[in-house]
C-alpha cells in the first residue's frame, strides 16, 4: 500500500541504548513510512525486543544517543502515555496480567482515553458494549473476553489476540508487534494475522518482530530487515525472510565478513 | 520504584493540621487518682467508678502483648495525658452555642455540624480528643425510641442500660489495652436501638484526636434489641505531630434475637511522615456479640493511617443462625505498620461467617492479616468462607497472612483462599503503553483489587474511601 502520497512516520538514527548498563542498541538506523509493512529478524539477544520497548518508552532502558522521530515529534520527548495516545502501539511478547480489573472496563478507558485525545466522542459503557463487540466480531473473538479480568488466566493465545483486539480498538498510527507470533498454533495465527491484515491501511504502518518466516506468510512485508548486535545490517523485499529461512542467520554475518575483507 | 510511582505514594496528609482552642489537659500520668479525677470530671456513679478501678487493677497485672507483628519502642505509660477537652460553657443548649473554632474544624473536615448544613440522613456524634462535643438529630431520633448520644451522657441518663452491657462482650480483663481502655476511657458514643426499630437514619461518630501529648480512650456501646436494625458509621484525623498518639478504644456491639448491625470505618488517623516519624499508634478492641437467634453483626473497615494499626473487628455468634461478616481493606505506605484481621467464634447452630480481607502495602510498610475462625463443638452446620488477599505496590513492603482454624465439629465447612499480587513496573508500562496513566491504572487495580469490601460501605462512604485511596496512594507508584 505504498503510494506517492506516503509520508514519514517514524525516523529513526544512530539510535543507542542500554539496559543495567549493558549497551543493546548500537547506532540503529530505521525509517518507517505510512501504508508499509516492514518485519525485523534476527537472532536471539539481536536486540529486536529492546527496540520495540525502547520506542514505547519502557523504563527499564536507557536511551545513551540518536534520535526517534514520530510524525515529526522527537518520541524521547514524551511520557510512555503519551506516546501511546500520539499513535505509537505496542502488542506485548508477553501481555501482563492485571487480576481484579474487567477486560471490558479496561479496554472501554484506553478507548476512551484516545477518544478524548483527538477529541472525539467518548462512548458509556453500553455504547462501548456493542461496539466492542462488533470490533470482536471481526477478529473472531469470544465475547466472554469482556468479563475476564485482564488477561488473568488467559492462554498464550488469547492474551496475543487480547493485543490484537486492542490495537483494532485504538487505531494507531505505528504498530510494533513484537513476537506476536510466538506461541501460536495454525489457527490462532491466521486469525491474528487476518486482524492485522483488516487493520492495515494507507495512513498507518506496522513493524513486525518475529522469529520466523511463517508469520510473513499471512502478513507479506513490504521490507524485511536483519537485525544483529544492536543494528539493522541487512534489508529487503520479502525474499530476504525465505532464504533466511533457509540460510540462516550465520549467513548474513558470513556475508558482510566477506564484503569487509572486498572492500 | 519508578518516579511516578513514588510521587503516587508521597501525597501530603491533609488532615494534619492543629485546632488552636484552649485546652483542659489533665497532667501526664496514670493512677488511681487519674482515674478518680477522670470519673469525677463527669460525675459518674460509684459502680462505674469501681468497674474503672477493678480493670486498673487488672491492667497492672497484665503485659503488653508480643505477639502482633509489629515493632516500636515501648510505651510510657506515665508520659501520656489521659484527659484532654476543649474548655466550653458547661451545658449546651444548641450547636450555636459550640465554640465557632471547633465548629470551623469539623466542617475543614468535611463534617458539618449544623443540622442544616448536615449530610443527610446522617446524624453524627464528634468526639474532640477525650470528649463528644456534639451530637446532630438527637430528638429526631428520639422521637422513635433510639438514644444515640456521647457515651458520658448515656451513663447520666440511662445508667441502666450501661450497666447492664458494658463490658459485656469485652471483658475488663479482657486484654492488656481493652483493660487500659476500661480504666480511663473518657468519651465515646452510645446507641441503643429499641425493638422492632429500623433506625431511620445512619449513625455516625467522628473521632478527631488534637493535642499532642494525650492519648485518646474511647468507648463506644451499640445495642440492637430484638428486630431492631442500624447502621453506623465511623471516621477518624488527627494533626500531624512528629510524636506518636495512643488511641486505645473498645467497640461493643450486641445483637439480640432477628436484630441487625452493620458497623463501617473509615480510619485516617495520621501515619507519621515517610521516615516512620510521628502518627497514631491504633490499639482497638472491637467485638460484637451476635447473641440472639437469626442476628447478623457485619464489620467493615477501611483503615489507611495509624503508624501502627492493631486490630481485629470480631463477631461471637451465640444465636442459632446468627451471621458474622468483615470486610476489610487495609492500606500501609511508608513506614506503616498493620497488623489486623479478625476472629469468628461460632458457637451456635448454624451460625454462617465471611470474611473478605484485602491488604494493600506500599513504600517500606508492613501489612498482616491475622485471623481466627472458632467453631465449637456446639456449633452444628457452622460455615465460614474467608477470602485474603494481599497486593505489593514496589519492592521494599511486606505482607503476611496469619490464619488461625480451630474446627471442633465434624459438620461444619470451613473454606480458606489467599493470593498476593503485585503492582510493578510492567503492570504500569501495560497501561501507559495504552495510553492510561500511572494515577489512573492504580486507582483501577486498587479498586478492582478493592471492589468486594467497598461495595458493603454505605454508598457516601464508598466514595470518600475510594478518594482516600487514591490519595493515599498517589505517588506511591513509580
Amino acid at each position: 500500500m505504498i503510494d506517492k502520497a506516503s509520508k514519514t512516520l517514524l525516523e529513526v538514527r544512530e539510535l543507542r541504548a542500554t539496559v543495567n548498563g549493558v549497551e543493546i542498541l548500537k547506532g540503529l538506523d530505521f525509517t518507517v513510512k505510512s501504508g508499509e509493512v516492514h518485519a525485523i529478524m534476527g537472532p536471539n539477544g539481536s536486540g529486536k525486543s529492546t527496540f520495540a520497548k525502547v520506542l514505547a518508552g519502557h523504563t527499564a532502558y536507557e536511551v545513551t544517543a540518536g534520535s526517534v522521530r514520530f510524525e515529526g515529534k522527537n518520541l524521547f520527548e514524551l511520557a510512555p502515555e503519551e506516546r501511546a495516545r500520539a499513535g505509537v502501539f505496542l502488542a506485548f511478547q508477553y501481555p501482563i496480567e492485571i487480576p481484579g480489573v474487567a477486560n471490558s472496563q479496561f479496554l472501554r478507558l484506553t478507548y476512551n482515553t484516545m477518544q478524548a485525545q483527538r477529541g472525539q466522542e467518548e462512548l458509556d459503557p453500553l455504547e462501548f458494549d456493542d461496539f466492542v463487540r462488533e470490533k470482536m466480531k471481526l477478529l473472531d473473538i469470544s465475547p466472554d473476553f469482556l468479563g475476564r479480568n485482564v488477561n488473568e488466566g488467559f492462554s498464550g493465545g488469547e492474551k496475543k489476540r487480547n493485543e490484537i483486539l486492542q490495537m483494532a480498538l485504538l487505531d494507531p498510527r505505528l504498530a510494533i508487534l513484537d513476537e506476536t507470533d510466538s506461541g501460536l498454533d495454525i489457527d490462532a495465527l491466521r486469525i491474528v494475522s487476518q486482524g492485522v491484515n483488516q487493520l492495515a491501511n494507507r495512513e498507518n504502518a506496522i513493524v513486525l518482530v518475529t522469529h520466523y518466516q511463517r508469520l510473513l506468510n499471512y502478513i507479506v512485508p513490504d521490507f524485511v530487515h536483519v537485525m544483529e548486535a544492536g543494528r539493522i545490517v541487512k534489508t529487503g523485499d520479502k525474499s530476504l525472510a525465505l532464504e533466511l529461512e533457509t540460510r540462516g542467520y550465520d549467513w548474513v554475518a558470513a556475508e558482510r565478513q566477506a564484503a569487509a575483507v572486498v572492500a | 520504584m519508578s518516579a511516578v510511582l513514588k510521587k503516587l505514594i508521597s501525597q501530603p496528609y491533609k488532615h494534619g493540621f492543629v485546632t488552636s482552642i484552649e485546652t483542659d489537659v489533665a497532667p501526664k500520668g496514670l493512677n488511681e487518682n487519674t482515674i478518680r479525677m477522670i470519673s469525677a470530671k463527669k460525675n459518674e456513679p460509684e459502680w462505674l467508678l469501681d468497674f474503672r478501678l477493678n480493670s486498673y487493677q487488672a491492667w497492672l497485672k497484665m503485659e503488653e502483648p508480643k505477639w502482633p507483628n509489629v515493632h516500636y519502642p515501648k510505651i510510657d505509660f506515665q508520659a501520656i495525658s489521659y484527659y484532654a477537652a476543649p474548655k466550653q460553657k458547661a451545658k449546651l443548649t444548641s450547636m450555636d452555642e459550640v465554640d465557632p473554632e471547633l465548629l470551623r474544624t469539623f466542617e475543614k473536615l468535611g463534617v458539618p455540624l449544623h443540622e442544616r448544613m448536615a449530610l443527610a440522613g446522617v446524624a453524627v456524634d464528634v468526639i474532640f480528643d477525650s470528649v463528644s462535643v456534639a451530637t446532630t438529630y438527637k430528638h429526631k431520633l428520639a422521637e422513635v425510641g433510639v438514644i444515640f448520644c456521647s457515651m458520658s451522657e448515656a451513663v447520666l441518663e440511662h445508667p441502666e442500660l450501661v450497666q447492664k452491657y458494658l463490658g459485656t462482650v469485652v471483658p475488663t480483663g479482657d486484654n492488656y489495652y481493652a483493660a487500659l481502655n476500661s480504666a480511663v476511657f473518657t468519651d465515646g458514643s452510645f446507641c441503643f436501638i429499641p425493638k422492632g426499630v429500623k433506625c431511620p437514619m445512619d449513625l455516625s461518630t467522628y473521632f478527631r484526636i488534637n493535642t499532642e501529648e494525650s492519648g485518646q480512650f474511647e468507648r463506644t456501646l451499640i445495642i440492637a434489641e430484638e428486630g431492631a436494625s442500624v447502621s453506623y458509621l465511623e471516621g477518624c484525623t488527627a494533626p500531624a505531630f512528629s510524636t506518636n498518639q495512643l488511641h486505645a478504644a473498645v467497640v461493643e456491639l450486641v445483637a439480640l434475637d432477628n436484630a441487625d448491625i452493620k458497623y463501617s470505618t473509615v480510619q485516617n488517623w495520621y501515619a507519621g511522615d515517610e521516615n516512620g516519624v510521628g502518627g497514631i499508634y491504633n490499639f482497638v478492641t472491637k467485638r460484637g456479640l451476635a447473641k440472639g437467634v437469626n442476628s447478623r453483626i457485619s464489620w467493615t473497615q477501611v483503615e489507611t493511617g495509624s503508624a501502627i494499626t492493631w486490630k481485629y473487628p470480631s463477631v461471637v455468634l451465640r444465636g442459632d443462625n446468627s451471621v458474622g461478616e468483615f470486610y476489610s481493606v487495609a492500606v500501609t505506605n511508608h513506614r506503616q505498620q498493620a497488623d489486623t484481621g479478625t476472629k469468628m467464634i461460632h458457637l451456635g447452630k448454624n451460625t454462617r461467617s465471611t470474611i473478605v480481607s484485602k491488604g494493600i502495602s506500599a513504600g517500606r510498610s508492613n501489612n498482616s492479616y491475622r485471623g481466627l475462625v472458632k467453631i465449637a463443638p456446639t456449633a452444628a452446620g457452622a460455615r465460614n468462607y474467608s477470602q485474603c488477599d494481599s497486593m505489593l505496590i514496589g519492592d521494599q513492603a511486606g505482607a503476611n497472612t496469619f490464619p488461625y482454624l480451630q474446627v471442633r465439629n465434624h459438620t461444619a465447612k470451613v473454606e480458606h483462599e489467599a493470593s498476593t499480587s503485585k503492582i510493578g513496573e510492567d503492570q504500569l508500562f501495560y497501561f501507559a503503553q495504552r495510553g492510561i496513566g500511572a494515577e489512573a491504572a492504580v486507582s483501577m487495580i486498587i479498586n478492582g483489587f478493592c471492589k468486594d469490601v467497598f461495595q458493603q460501605l454505605p454508598m457516601e462512604f464508598a466514595v470518600e474511601a475510594t478518594k482516600l485511596l487514591g490519595f493515599k496512594l498517589e505517588g506511591s507508584v513509580g
